[in-house]
């Protein structure tokens, strides 16, 4: 049991990475659905994060006074840097299109917008 | 190898990486397309040089700044991403010589953001096929992605805005199902360097990160790469982009993806995942019939052509598919070289919509009676094409699916009703095809006809992109060469 409990980063990851993408598929909301792919990238930055911890070990910075010294894995750290990044990109970008949809239709509701384009 | 020649696997990313930005300092739109069309051109060269390098030496190996791999990022051409990197510089060199100007929807102070965005797509695209890196791969998937919907949005409808929106969801649902799949890996190895990481999962005990890896990679590159059912956003993103956009990113970019899937599902999980390939072929062998029979089901209900021709992609991924999942050197054979002569013709319908679109500006089919007689030769290489794409024999067309019906009877009596599905999908290409030509060639022109064809630079493009798929019709050998080492690269490992 605690085997599992101990896990608990890889839990949350999980949990908000089905958060995140229930949101895209159910809202109609082209913000909210972009509200929910943030969270659902944002899961997999926790998933990067959690797996660099070292068990005992600290800031990945060569000290000359410590030899010897554990340190935690810094390249996901690096890696995720890169990813939060594309994902602002992404997000801004996302946003910027719905401004554009907005401006176009004047709603940012999916289901009116399908009515729209069927009409 | 030395001097700059040593450099070559680099330069088709830093080329369009560096014209960008200069693109933007040019403002203007004439400069801002030449300087594009010209670097654009001078990656397809290196591409051309790369593929004899490759055929000559075998694989270009290169240290991104020195750092050996399996720690530094390797950028790596063999002879299936010379393939595909051939593809995406011609792809991009011929949609944009056919493209001074985007459609109606960009104002013309604005256009030189659009060849910017182009060449950011192009980097990114030749970087995801030729890096070596899982992680590096994600980063340039995401380049040609953003670049990519950009490059749509510009289309002339708002429908443009809304099937961008759909895209941009869903291809960064795609883009992150693989990171976490590269992440499970990462655990498991330590290591982001493909070849690297074949050897090394080989000593991983507990395999079930790995399988649950396998199962996110493949999903999200599928639907990336618009495998049924995963395809939904790409009749609505093909339709609404600017023309000469869609001739480009049709002929290349779900070809780049469907490129790392092979890359994943058989170098780096097939030998060290029990078996993987028999779940992989189980699953993909069907969606891939269903793919071939749905997509050229709904392409003869299409009413306007760019439809007609997207949901004949959808089809025609699932040709691709369908060679990939019978899992022989013969059938990926098949698989990849329709990989190329698929983007030969239906980059050259592309284009040949793109020459109407702008002589005409109307492409549903009702509208369209007729106009082979106001536009002959666009017509006429419209039907060359389409040949293609039906799998007339003398054009590029029939050598894949050829070969794909070929591998399928290896397989005896269960492949000979493989070929079924293959057999209709072309019997209803032919229909949705015929759809146009009836239209435009026996459709009632009305009283006056008035010749209205495309300028005559955008008709002679379109016609050295149709005189292509009759050479690689009648001469198959060089990308069937490349085709075959690649298929045996991936399944045996040399």
């Amino acid at each position: 049991m605690m085997e599992y409990l101990g896990l608990y980063n890889y839990w949350v990851f999980a949990v908000l990475l089905m958060l995140g993408l229930y949101a895209v598929i159910s809202r109609t909301n082209l913000i909210k659905k972009l509200i929910g792919m943030t969270i659902f990238q944002a899961a997999v930055f926790l998933l990067y994060i959690s797996m660099d911890k070292v068990e005992g070990g600290t800031a990945p910075i060569i000290q000359s006074h410590m030899p010897g010294q554990l340190y935690s894995n810094p390249l996901p750290q690096v890696l995720i840097l890169t990813a939060i990044v594309v994902g602002i990109a992404t997000l801004s970008l996302g946003l910027a299109i719905v401004i554009r949809i907005s401006e176009a239709y004047g709603s940012i509701e999916e289901d009116e917008i399908r009515k729209m384009d069927n009409a | 190898m030395n001097g700059l020649s040593a450099h070559l696997p680099a330069i088709p990313v830093i080329i369009p990486l560096l014209a960008s930005p200069l693109v933007v300092l040019l403002r203007q739109r004439g400069l801002a397309w030449a300087a594009a069309t010209a670097s654009s051109l001078f990656c397809f060269a290196v591409a051309i040089t790369l593929v004899a390098a490759v055929r000559e030496s075998g694989v270009q190996a290169y240290a991104v700044g020195s750092w050996a791999a399996p720690f530094g990022i390797e950028l790596i051409v063999d002879q299936f991403s010379a393939l595909l990197l051939l593809i995406v510089t011609g792809a991009s060199s011929f949609a944009l010589l056919i493209a001074p100007r985007f459609g109606s929807g960009v104002p013309d102070d604005r256009q030189y953001l659009f060849y910017t965005a182009w060449l950011l797509a192009l980097a990114g695209l030749s970087g995801i096929v030729v890096s070596g890196d899982a992680f590096n791969i994600f980063v340039f998937m995401e380049i040609s992605s953003l670049a990519t919907y950009i490059l749509i949005a510009g289309g002339p409808n708002r429908q443009a805005l809304a099937a961008v929106f759909r895209y941009l969801i869903m291809g960064t649902i795609g883009a992150t199902f693989y990171l976490i799949g590269v992440g499970y890996i990462y655990m498991m190895t330590g290591t982001l360097n493909l070849a690297d990481m074949e050897a090394l999962i080989q000593d991983v005990s507990d395999l079930r990160p790995v399988l649950v890896a396998g199962g996110f990679i493949t999903v999200g590159l599928a639907l990336k790469a618009a495998v049924f059912p995963l395809h939904i956003w790409l009749p609505n993103a093909y339709a609404h982009a600017p023309h000469a956009v869609t001739a480009f990113i049709a002929a290349c970019s779900t070809k780049v993806f469907l490129y790392v899937l092979f890359r994943f599902d058989f170098l780096v999980f097939q030998g060290n995942l029990p078996g993987h390939i028999e779940q992989f072929s189980a699953f993909m062998m069907p969606l891939a019939i269903i793919a071939v029979l749905f997509g050229s089901a709904i392409a003869l209900a299409q009413k306007d052509l760019k439809f007609l021709l997207a949901y004949s992609s959808v089809a025609q991924i699932g040709y691709i598919m369908l060679g990939a999942s019978l899992v022989s050197v013969s059938g990926l054979t098949a698989g990849i070289l329709h990989m190329f002569n698929h983007a030969l013709a239906k980059g050259a319908l592309f284009l040949a919509v793109a020459c109407i679109g702008t002589a005409l500006g109307v492409l549903s089919l009702d509208k369209l009676s007729g106009a082979a007689r106001r536009m002959p030769w666009t017509f006429a290489a419209f039907v060359v094409a389409g040949l293609s794409l039906i799998g007339i024999p003398g054009t590029a067309g029939f050598v894949s699916k050829w070969y794909l019906v070929l591998a399928a009877l290896e397989l005896g009596v269960m492949g000979a009703l493989l070929i079924v599905p293959v057999l209709i999908g072309s019997v209803m290409a032919v229909i949705y095809i015929w759809k146009v030509v009836e239209a435009a060639y026996f459709g009632n022109a009305g009283e006056t006809v008035v010749r209205a064809e495309a300028p005559w630079w955008m008709v002679t493009v379109l016609w050295a992109a149709v005189l292509l798929n009759v050479w690689f019709g009648l001469q198959p050998g060089l990308p069937l060469e490349l085709a075959r080492e690649a298929a045996a690269l991936l399944l045996e490992g040399q």
